[in-house]
């Protein structure tokens, strides 16, 4: 008969395994930081010399060891826009779809699909991107919005210059059917909390699912649907191989055509950092991932705020 | 028109487009499936699994070095980032549901689960490769690791989180201590999820190429040695789809599709798995 | 241990061959502010089965479950005052609530099989506190599916997942678990709420088998099932004990005016 009192080995086993997974997830939490540190640590020598003019200076010229972030930042900025504002409407029809009109039997086929689109791997985006579909889009797409949003006032002038396939505009749109699966279902989960008695009672007003969605669900989710667009982005910020083949690595800036090839802070990495030679070239490349992880990190956490917050709302509810 | 007819005509226009939309996303997906089939099994032979990558000036060459480094340096990842992300995972689930520790660590690994996987290899390389003075094949290996951390931890709380608390309680009742209920008895229960998300964990790392780039880099011979730069599929495909030669393109393609119809294996599978455990 | 006088106030005058397993004097409990048991003074026979009552939320569930303080697992509820086994009390610091379990078993209104065979589910509670030779654990799994009824449907498929058995066996399954590690005491929260009534009146059966080996405390909403299987019933309306004795007393002339209510009012 054991006594009540007293330690025994199941007291070491739980001590042990508690601060064994408590370790782990200690390290999880240190590793971010971590990265944070040795990003800055081994950008310093870039920071050191060029301070934070290195933020709005052009020029990337690694003979002349000068180094500036701003054509990367410009390319990352408007590759992952480009992303947003194709890849937005089409998640929002497509997280519509998925709830609202798909029969149900029609709904789990194509929520895998969506997300299998999540699930090809970047470099095949890439290649494929560089290799089809560039050709097709130089050949066919391209002609047809120079010769009609190409004429439009103001906009005009992101739709000029030579058809070459790749550039910030295709590696915008091969970024944004990268990024809908991931805005997509955090837009169908969130429509799906919508709880049905607020949807029946609009149905019952005599709603069309239209003014439903619109009117009903868009407006009790918009902060998980805003939060899943900053995924979204966040997604789209760092992407780095498909951006790589087709934004055209070059570091000049030549105009706001999207036309243009350009560069991004990823895919600047990608090409340079394994052949930078002096420790100021690499130094610089640190300090643009340093730039980009810090914007991911603000986007990502906005976001993941926005999404608690809905679910926050949604436990009070009910 | 009237109000009515108006209504209804915006309504069909809304659900229109929101069908092209999904059409517009489905295009996509068989669009890239169907060249990477038609493209990747024309290149598809024996060579390709017994002949080294081809050098420079060379066409001929299969992928043999590049599956060996990808099967290795994936292998060392999962083995590294499994026990990790399921220990936390317990912590996260079992322990620190309400803790300080517990909330901030799952705030930190979402924004972990979607950070650039590029800058996991920077921090690598700052870590490992500049420390070592080379490239090498443990540094690829750690540098997936890190990416299969936040996914398999993120599993591993949410399929914990859906045993019910009633099998806790029964294990404890039992006068089971903690740990024992967790190994034996909760973490059993959610092992079909869990082995889920490893799957797709391998399914997310098998196509990595951006962490790769400064740590394995790439390595046109056999090399079994962790300690030197290692080949991979990802990067070899990167290599071999910019060259303008069109038989390396040709054995990147072959790569791709390798790459791709795995991945999605693992997907699907692993979704089939999660199902049929949980439906009982 | 010793009966306690205050019984008496309870109405039990009869207390020969009595023989007091637990008891709680000035027993509250909390669930973080909400004084959710208040007061509780009651004694619980060895080998005899007890039956708590009442109406839902009135706390007969959350008193039987401090019995074996499976409290314990959640931060904000806690206990005061003195719960004792065999004259310890429970509630003191240091109390080793492993050890406590292995004592005071547990079965709960859902089945609980753990993912692992019928063996298995068995043989986890007994490794925990013992070391038995494969021979003895084989004795052990049959003495126990015996007790519990069940050796004659499983005996041929000990290795077979513990999920692919029916309700009611799964049902089973469970006392089988909770008395292989050979407890004193067995805890059952409405064991057969989830049950047919077939698999209700095994499980009724094997209660009135099981008392002359254990001590039995049993949680229930269905009157009847009180009446047919218990020795004592104790009548507990929001959370405080409204009346205890013996169970054809309770159920004949109820004393207090409450307990006559609820009793007449479900009966009728």
């Amino acid at each position: 008969m054991s006594s009540f009192l007293g330690l025994n080995r199941h007291r070491v086993g739980d001590w042990v395994f508690f601060n064994l997974t408590r370790l782990f997830a200690l390290i999880t939490l240190l590793l971010l930081l971590g990265i944070i540190i040795s990003l800055i640590h081994g950008a310093m020598p870039a920071i050191h010399k060029f301070g934070f003019s290195f933020l709005w200076t052009g020029d990337w010229n690694p003979p002349a060891e000068q180094f500036g972030a701003l054509i990367p930042i410009y390319g990352t900025l408007a590759t992952s826009v480009v992303a947003l504002v194709i890849a937005v409407p089409v998640s929002f029809g497509i997280a519509l779809f998925l709830t609202e009109l798909a029969p149900p039997w029609l709904r789990r086929p194509l929520g895998i699909a969506v997300e299998l689109l999540a699930g090809i791997p970047s470099i095949v985006y890439g290649m494929w991107g560089l290799l089809v579909f560039a050709p097709l889009f130089a050949k066919y797409v391209q002609p047809l919005l120079a010769a009609t949003l190409g004429n439009v006032p103001l906009i005009g002038v992101l739709f000029s210059g030579s058809a070459l396939g790749i550039g910030i505009l295709s590696a915008g749109i091969i970024l944004a059917v990268m990024t809908i699966p991931f805005i997509a279902s955090v837009m169908r989960d969130v429509f799906e909390v919508t709880p049905a008695m607020l949807k029946e009672s609009a149905y019952g007003l005599g709603s069309t699912t239209w003014e439903v969605v619109w009117n009903v669900v868009l407006p009790y989710t918009k902060v998980g649907v805003v939060g899943g667009v900053m995924l979204g982005l966040g997604r789209a910020l760092g992407e780095t191989m498909a951006v790589t083949f087709l934004i055209g690595n070059m570091n000049f800036f030549n105009g706001f055509s999207l036309f243009l090839p350009g560069n991004s802070i990823a895919s600047a990495l990608a090409n340079e950092f394994a052949e930078a030679e002096s420790p100021v070239y690499t130094a610089s490349l640190i300090e643009l991932g340093l730039i980009l992880f810090l914007i991911t990190l603000v986007v990502l956490t906005f976001s993941k705020m926005l999404l608690l917050r809905l679910s926050a709302q949604e436990g009070k509810g009910t | 028109m009237d109000l009515h007819s108006y209504r209804r005509f915006k309504n069909r226009l809304a659900l229109t487009v929101s069908m092209l939309a999904m059409g517009f996303g489905l295009v996509w997906l068989v669009w890239i499936l169907a060249t990477t089939i038609e493209l990747g099994i024309a290149g598809i032979n024996l060579h390709l699994f017994t002949q080294m990558t081809p050098p420079p000036g060379s066409s001929e060459g299969g992928l043999a070095n590049a599956i060996y480094g990808s099967v290795m340096m994936v292998s060392i990842a999962v083995a590294i980032g499994t026990p990790v992300g399921m220990f936390a995972g317990i912590y996260l689930a079992e322990f620190g549901k309400h803790t300080w520790l517990g909330s901030t660590t799952r705030f930190v690994n979402d924004l972990l689960l979607s950070a650039p996987s590029i800058i996991v290899g920077l921090f690598i390389y700052e870590l490992v490769v500049a420390r070592m003075g080379n490239f090498s094949g443990i540094a690829g290996a750690l540098s997936l690791s890190l990416i299969v951390i936040p996914v398999v931890i993120r599993t591993t709380e949410n399929m914990l989180q859906l045993v019910p608390n009633a099998m806790r309680e029964a294990a404890f009742a039992l006068g089971a201590p903690k740990w024992v209920v967790i190994g034996r008895v909760t973490l059993k229960a959610s092992l079909a999820g869990v082995m889920t998300g490893v799957m797709l964990a391998i399914a997310r790392i098998s196509g990595e190429t951006a962490p790769l780039l400064f740590t394995a880099l790439s390595n046109q011979f056999w090399s079994a040695d962790l300690d030197k730069p290692m080949a991979s599929l990802p990067v070899t495909i990167f290599k071999f789809a910019m060259s303008p030669y069109t038989d390396w393109q040709q054995l990147a393609w072959a790569g791709v599709f390798l790459i791709t119809i795995g991945v999605l294996f693992l997907n699907i599978a692993a979704r089939f798995l999660f199902r049929a455990k949980h439906k009982q | 241990m010793k009966i306690d006088k205050d019984l008496i106030m309870h109405g039990i005058t009869d207390t020969t061959e009595l023989e007091t397993q637990i008891a709680l004097r000035n027993f509250n409990f909390y669930y973080g502010k909400y004084h959710a048991l208040r007061n509780i003074n009651l004694d619980i026979f060895k080998r005899k089965v007890t039956a708590f009552i009442g109406p839902s939320g009135c706390g007969k569930s959350t008193l039987l479950r401090t019995l074996n303080r499976m409290y314990d697992l959640y931060p904000e509820q806690r206990a005061e005052g003195q719960l004792l086994l065999d004259g310890k009390n429970l509630l003191d610091k240091g109390v080793d609530l492993n050890a406590l379990r292995a004592k005071v078993g547990m079965v709960f209104q859902k089945p609980t099989p753990f993912p692992m065979s019928i063996y298995d589910n068995i043989a986890f509670g007994v490794k925990l506190h013992e070391r038995l030779s494969r021979v003895e654990m084989d004795e052990r799994v049959e003495w126990s599916l015996r007790k519990a009824a069940l050796w004659g449907e499983v005996s041929d498929k000990l290795h077979q997942s513990g999920m692919s058995l029916s309700g009611g066996q799964q049902q089973r399954l469970c006392i089988a678990r909770g008395i292989a590690v050979k407890p004193e005491v067995l805890l059952l929260d409405e064991p057969t709420s989830a049950l047919d009534p077939i698999s209700t009146m095994r499980i009724e059966e094997l209660v009135s088998e099981l008392k002359d080996e254990f001590t039995i405390v049993i949680v229930t909403h269905n009157m009847q099932q009180a009446a047919r299987v218990s020795d004592f019933t104790a009548y507990m309306y929001l959370g405080e004990l409204i009346e205890v004795g013996r169970t054809d007393d309770i159920f004949i002339k109820p004393k207090d005016k409450r307990t006559e209510d609820y009793i007449t009012g479900r009966f009728g």
